[in-house]
């Protein structure tokens, strides 16, 4: 028999090797997958974990759509160190993505021109307000209202979705566009400007990374950070330490809500450059998985942002070459984040064998000596 | 007067599956447990059902294999935070990723297949009376076993001597656990026959409501009915209320359609999202009603000893 048992204090060695341990076992996992669908178990791993990183186009491509899932992600990790169960990140992405290229599309009509960038602030700056509306409607219900953050936020994101839906399918739907739910083109003075010639990648990367930074001093060294965390761990502490739960509640959501909401303009300004019905592709979903691989922790959510974005790539890759279903991501996502939770129980416990005790009547009848 | 018979037949269909859902995630709450992955059950158990159905051609075989996809996959999550202690959050929202996408996954080859015609069911003489029978006596059996299952259920729970123990371990895991009772053990069997009624709803969707499989069918019905149990402050009967005014909005767009109102459909779709967010505001709106009512330990984990 085994038996948990709980350490004296959580394991930091653990806390590391856990997303590691969780990794290799759903490689194990993948392979016994691919073995059984009758692919070469080799090839298929290589096209999910190594082909994406192939040459400069394909770096590119990872760290393209790494951008959004570390956005996400960061303010998700804001979030769930404050304790507030924010799950509608998509929707908040959604939204960012609308009110970014509205204002490109208000541009593109009124005639603006320029060089590539010129408004391009203003379209994200859109983007983070939409993000952060969107994210104040659950922080609005669960403050006036005390209505669950977790059902509020995800019913947000099918509102979100049909909201884009109405948006490209009536309204902003491009007369030329043959009929195609699709806006027009944005004018090219709102795009945003690419990094690296011939790629797709963005300055919004480079902002990602000063962001990541950014979130990093705001949760590990200011006061306001501190408090957020203190809320979340203990909130009980918190409230004798007078530090507001409303506020953490507001800060954690609006941070949150501005970071998907500019990853959102974001997606819309630099690769897609016109709003379509299929414009995240679930991004903020997998986000939630970035943020607890990435141990909640801005820079731990750099790697595993770029992890999982290899994913994203190895399903389109495995689908044109080994055909497989594109939904085999989800399954490796979703096989991940449990095998996560799992590896994190030794964190806080660790495994013993419990070799069971004899019963007393079954021992040797040892004498006394003396005794006779 | 033909037409609302027709919108109160389609309600009690669409409400359906939110009450069998909403009753198994009853069941879990009393127990003490949140099963986030309300959602990702549901579609696996959509397609397995559908899968069921596909091939053998009998709806019987077809909750059968919801019932066992959802329970197995409860088993799961069941295992995960009762003996490994993880966060039942993030457990369920784990559940609820992989179930999209393992569902999606396995359903690739079923996209656009079609289940062959079956006969409508009716009961007996009642479904001859006029409006009333078409109304509320020519549905799919489920239906009828839904209402009893309500009825089943809140006799379990404040009748029988099992339900007391179930309704102990939920409000207070260490009073129940001193008295003796394997509290983890009881968590375990609630939880698996959750997931086995929510595995049932999502059969009901994919072979009786839709009858078609697509990528995402159950379309956040999953959340909807983990709202219900709030809504319904944790009583069996509102749960099954609370389906059916679901069931009424939604079927309320369609209603709006064919009456010529001039809204776009999207809008319409909103409608059963923003209804689940008001009518949840509404109803948490006073902290301490919630409190007199949800299961003192919903979402802590209990570790003995």
């Amino acid at each position: 028999m085994f038996k948990l048992e709980t350490r004296p204090q959580p394991s930091k060695l653990m806390s590391y090797a856990s997303p590691a341990l969780a990794l290799a076992l759903t490689v194990v996992l993948a392979a016994l997958l691919f073995a059984a669908l009758g692919k070469d178990p080799v090839k298929g791993l290589s096209i999910f974990f190594i082909e994406p990183l192939n040459g400069l186009r394909g770096v590119s491509e990872v760290l393209l759509k790494a951008t959004p899932l570390i956005l996400c992600a960061l303010g998700l990790a804001v979030c769930y160190r404050s304790n507030v169960w924010n799950i509608g990140a998509e929707g908040q992405f959604v939204l960012g993505a609308i009110a970014g290229g509205g204002v490109a599309l208000w541009l593109t009509t009124i005639g603006v021109t320029g060089a590539s960038s010129i408004y391009s602030p203003l379209v994200l700056i859109a983007g983070v307000i939409g993000g952060m509306a969107w994210a104040s409607i659950t922080a609005l219900l669960r403050d006036r209202f005390n209505a669950s953050e977790i059902l509020v936020s995800l019913m947000l994101v099918y509102v979100a979705q049909q909201f884009l839906n109405y948006l490209v399918f009536g309204a902003w739907k491009d007369p030329m566009g043959f009929n195609f739910p699709q806006t027009k083109t944005f004018d090219a003075s709102t795009w945003l400007p690419t990094l690296i010639p011939k790629t797709r990648l963005h300055w919004g990367f480079v902002l990602t990374l000063v962001l990541v930074g950014g979130t990093w001093a705001f949760m590990f060294r200011s006061w306001r950070g501190f408090q957020l965390q203190v809320g979340g761990l203990a909130p009980a502490a918190a409230k004798y330490a007078g530090f507001s739960a409303r506020g953490s509640l507001w800060t954690a959501l609006l941070v949150s809500g501005g970071m998907a909401g500019l990853a959102g303009a974001m997606e819309a300004a630099g690769p897609l450059r016109q709003l379509t019905p299929h414009l995240s592709v679930g991004y903020g979903f997998t986000a939630i998985i970035v943020c607890f691989v990435g141990r909640l922790n801005p820079i731990g959510i750099v790697f595993s942002g770029i992890l999982l974005s290899m994913m994203l790539i190895g399903g389109e890759l495995g689908q044109s070459r080994l055909g497989l279903p594109n939904a085999l991501t989800g399954v490796f996502q979703g096989l991940l984040l449990f095998l996560l939770l799992a590896c994190d129980t030794l964190i806080n416990y660790r495994i013993r064998r419990v070799v069971k005790a004899p019963p007393v009547a079954a021992l040797p009848n040892v004498q006394p000596k003396g005794a006779q | 007067m033909n037409e609302l018979a027709l919108l109160l037949a389609a309600t009690l269909a669409s409400g359906t599956p939110l009450a069998i859902a909403g009753l198994g995630l009853l069941l879990n709450e009393k127990a003490g447990i949140l099963n986030l992955g309300a959602e990702g059950m549901m579609l696996v158990a959509a397609i397995a059902g559908f899968a069921a159905a596909f091939y053998s051609g009998s709806d019987i075989v077809a909750f059968a294999a919801g019932a066992a996809a959802g329970a197995a996959l409860a088993a799961v999550f069941a295992l995960l935070v009762i003996w490994l202690n993880t966060n039942q959050y993030a457990t369920g929202l784990a559940m609820s990723l992989f179930g999209g996408g393992f569902s999606a996954f396995v359903g690739v080859d079923l996209v656009g297949k079609k289940l062959s015609d079956r006969a409508p069911f009716e009961v007996p003489f009642l479904a001859d009376i006029p409006f009333f029978g078409p109304a509320f006596f020519k549905q799919h059996p489920m239906v009828y076993v839904a209402i009893a299952l309500m009825a089943g259920l809140a006799w379990f729970l404040y009748r029988s001597r099992a339900g007391l123990v179930l309704r102990a371990v939920g409000e207070s895991p260490e009073s129940a656990h001193a008295l003796g009772y394997p509290v983890r053990r009881i968590r375990f069997f609630a939880v698996v026959a959750g997931g086995a009624l929510c595995g049932v709803a999502g059969a009901f969707l994919s072979v009786v409501y839709a009858p078609l499989w697509v990528e995402g069918l159950v379309a956040g019905r999953g959340w909807i009915a983990l709202a219900l149990t709030t809504f319904a402050t944790w009583r069996p009967a509102r749960v099954l209320l609370g389906a059916y005014l679901f069931g009424g909005v939604t079927m309320l767009q369609f209603a709006a359609q064919g009456a010529g109102v001039d809204i776009s459909s999207q809008l319409l779709a909103m409608l059963p999202y923003i209804a689940t967010i008001v009518v949840l505001a509404i109803i948490s709106r006073n902290p301490l009603w919630i409190r007199i009512n949800m299961p003192a330990s919903l979402g802590q984990p209990f570790h003995p000893g």
